[in-house]
């Protein structure tokens, strides 16, 4: 299969679902004529026109509220948020307004709204550009949250965001965009929602990454390998819904689990999944759950403090032979 | 105007006598700028509403049963009782929803404004707001988009001089909230919020100019709001004297006996109106009461639209 990038697989998916309905369009702040700040928009201007591919006012709550005001009136709108970091400017539509609109009206509004927002460190962007807030909105209902780790999941699960009913957060991890992978050229490729992928089968211990984390997850595996370790590697590539199921069949195979995530420690997405396997599958559990994350700092520019604070390869080979190490002995 | 303004009456004292839980916040006194606004929309327009909507949502032509069921959190409410007073939608009619926040629903209607804009519809999108919104980032931030992009919305500003307890002037620091609208590009006008016709006409100006593709439109009702924020408010913020000022213009008054004066209708036939007004919200509350309460399980289902059949997960 031939082989593009991140960023690539994301402007082909806008560019299809564009074709494919007209009443998909994109609008954030420099999607257009500057083709976004991150290059995945570029071109479709060109191809799609100023209507279709809107460059906005630097208002996050106007881009998200106008974004599900148009979903509400029978638009696939899709929306950019330049950075994960600035949704707390459009906290009240995306929290309390296009969450709810479903529910609280029963069922008269329908918001097929997708949300396309960068996450995770670029490199001594500081704390202002660098956060992982996909657990801030985990804790809402009604939202759904999807962050790929390849480019084809990058694609399949864009496709079935702006194709889906509800509003959907699609966290894309800046250093991502670069990375190369074999994607469909089918212009109905889809990957489904809640369906984790089982990237690496193994049979000693589980370790769950999400998004930028799985590159360094399969990393460790790797290394692992090598010290007769067999770590099987699961990326949820949905947080919302979380397919809880291959998650605890992989438990109940390997007894051991490692939740491997960008995002902050405290009340990030392993915490949830901690909880889930704790409650629903504890019979399975040979030792603690461990939880490979960002430390609670907000993270800082200098290179030497931000590679302190974010986890890494080794941070995950470190929680693995800790759970094996007992078993080993 | 009738039936907004008994719908109102009505509401309360069925919340006391325990039909309705949760809040109302009555827009007694504000009838014109609700009715007056809405008469002036086609029915394929589109409107966003408040905390103080009632008003709104009858204007737009909505069914009282349907709404007093919702009030009383029935099944066959508008939002089979899951949104209450603050959430009544109802899109066949253009009503895109009551919000609970402050400014909220006004980028919703820009959004659907440019929905419009994009397709190439005439149709027009009306947001209603308080004084007390305007001083909101979303409001800005909408009429910013809004202005930029020409789009055909209505920026409905019932301006009853109070956000919950305070005054709006000590909350912004200009009298006349339709100036702000220079600074995004497009007309504000100011209106007596209590003469519905004066109401009717400066939004069916504007609603001409949105279709017309010139854009959006600031009307500003200077209007006032009769009874306390919430239904049970003491209201020890006014004065005796300001309120018997604003009583003695009630825009339900004022516009009978314009049309006793004009020799439209006589006393009977409006006496006859009125009666009918009573008799539909007799209906109303019988419908309410005697509808089914949700099922506890029901809390469950409607979260998502797709494939997960609206299960929560
Ligand atoms: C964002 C937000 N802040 C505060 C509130 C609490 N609140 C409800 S109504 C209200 C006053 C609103 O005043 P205004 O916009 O003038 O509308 P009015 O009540 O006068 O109709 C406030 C502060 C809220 N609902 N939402």
């Amino acid at each position: 299969m031939r082989e593009i990038t991140f960023a690539e697989a994301i402007r082909e998916a806008l560019r299809e679902e564009m074709h494919r309905d007209p009443s998909v369009f994109i609008m954030g702040e420099d999607v257009g004529v500057f083709g976004g700040v991150f290059g995945v928009t570029a071109g479709l201007y060109e191809e799609f026109g100023p209507d279709r591919v809107r460059d906005t006012p630097i208002s996050e709550s106007a881009i998200v509220g106008g974004g599900l005001g148009a979903a509400m009136m029978g638009m696939r709108p899709v929306v950019e948020i330049m950075f994960g970091d600035f949704l707390m400017c459009a906290g009240d539509q995306i929290v309390n307004q296009a969450a709810k609109a479903r529910y609280m009206s029963g069922g008269k509004a329908k918001v097929p709204l997708t949300i396309r927002v960068t996450t995770g460190a670029p490199g001594s962007a500081a704390a202002q550009h660098s956060q992982s807030p996909e657990s801030w909105f985990m804790n809402v209902p009604g939202l759904k949250i999807a962050v790929p780790a390849t480019p084809a999941d990058a694609k399949g699960l864009l496709k079935t965001a702006i194709r889906g009913e509800d509003p959907v957060l699609f966290f894309e991890h800046k250093m991502l965009y670069a990375v190369r992978g074999p994607v469909p050229e089918d212009p109905d490729f889809t990957v489904p929602f809640g369906e984790a992928n089982v990237v690496r089968p193994g049979r000693d211990v589980t370790i769950i990454a999400i998004g930028g984390m799985l590159a360094k997850a399969l990393a460790a595996a790797d290394a692992l390998a090598q010290e007769g370790i067999e770590a099987e590697v699961i990326d949820p590539r949905t947080l919302v819904p979380l397919d809880k199921e291959t998650l605890i069949r992989s438990l109940a195979k390997t007894g051991r689990v490692v939740i491997v995530h960008e995002a902050h420690k405290r009340a990030g997405p392993g915490a949830e999944i901690a909880a889930v396997l704790a409650e629903e599958a504890v019979e399975y559990l040979d030792g603690p759950i461990v939880r490979v994350a960002a430390k609670n700092v907000p993270i800082p520019y200098s290179p030497v403090l931000e590679e302190e604070v974010l986890p890494g390869a080794e941070d995950i080979l470190a929680a693995v032979r800790f759970l094996t190490a007992g078993a080993k002995a | 105007m009738t039936l907004v303004r008994e719908f109102e009456l009505r509401a309360i004292e069925e919340r006391r006598n325990g039909l309705i839980p949760g809040f109302i916040h009555p827009c007694v006194g504000q009838e014109a700028t609700a009715v007056g606004a809405c008469l002036a929309l086609a029915p394929a327009d589109v409107i966003t509403s408040t905390h103080r909507g009632h008003g709104h949502l009858i204007g737009k032509g909505g069914d009282p049963r349907y709404m007093m069921a919702e009030l009383a959190g029935r099944s066959t409410g508008y939002c089979l009782g899951r949104g209450g007073s603050l959430h009544i939608a109802d899109f066949d009619l253009g009503i895109l929803g009551a919000n609970g926040i402050v400014a909220g629903g006004i980028p919703i209607a820009v959004g659907a404004g440019l929905a419009f804009h994009l397709r190439g519809e005439k149709r027009v999108a009306l947001a209603f707001f308080g004084d007390g919104a305007v001083n909101q980032g979303a409001f800005h931030e909408a009429a910013n988009m809004a202005g930029l992009w020409k789009l055909p919305v209505i920026f409905m500003c019932e301006n009853n001089l109070y956000g919950e307890g305070t005054p709006q002037h000590k909350q912004a620091p200009i009298a006349d909230l339709a100036a702000r609208a220079a600074g995004y590009g497009f007309p504000g006008i100011i209106v007596d919020g209590n003469d519905v016709l004066a109401v009717y006409e400066a939004v069916r100006m504007a609603a001409e100019r949105a279709r017309a593709g010139l854009g959006p439109t600031f009307v500003e009702g200077k209007t006032y709001r009769q009874r306390g924020h919430y239904e049970g408010d003491p209201m020890v913020y006014r004065t005796q004297e300001e309120m018997e000022y604003w009583k003695a213009r009630d825009p339900v008054v004022l516009f009978r006996r314009r049309l006793l004066e004009a020799g439209i209708f006589d006393e009977q036939t409006l006496d006859k109106v009125h009666q009918d007004v009573l008799r539909q919200l007799d209906e109303a509350v019988e419908f309410a009461k005697s509808a089914p309460i949700p099922k506890a399980e029901e809390a469950l289902l409607g979260v998502y639209g797709d494939t997960h059949n609206g299960l929560v997960f």
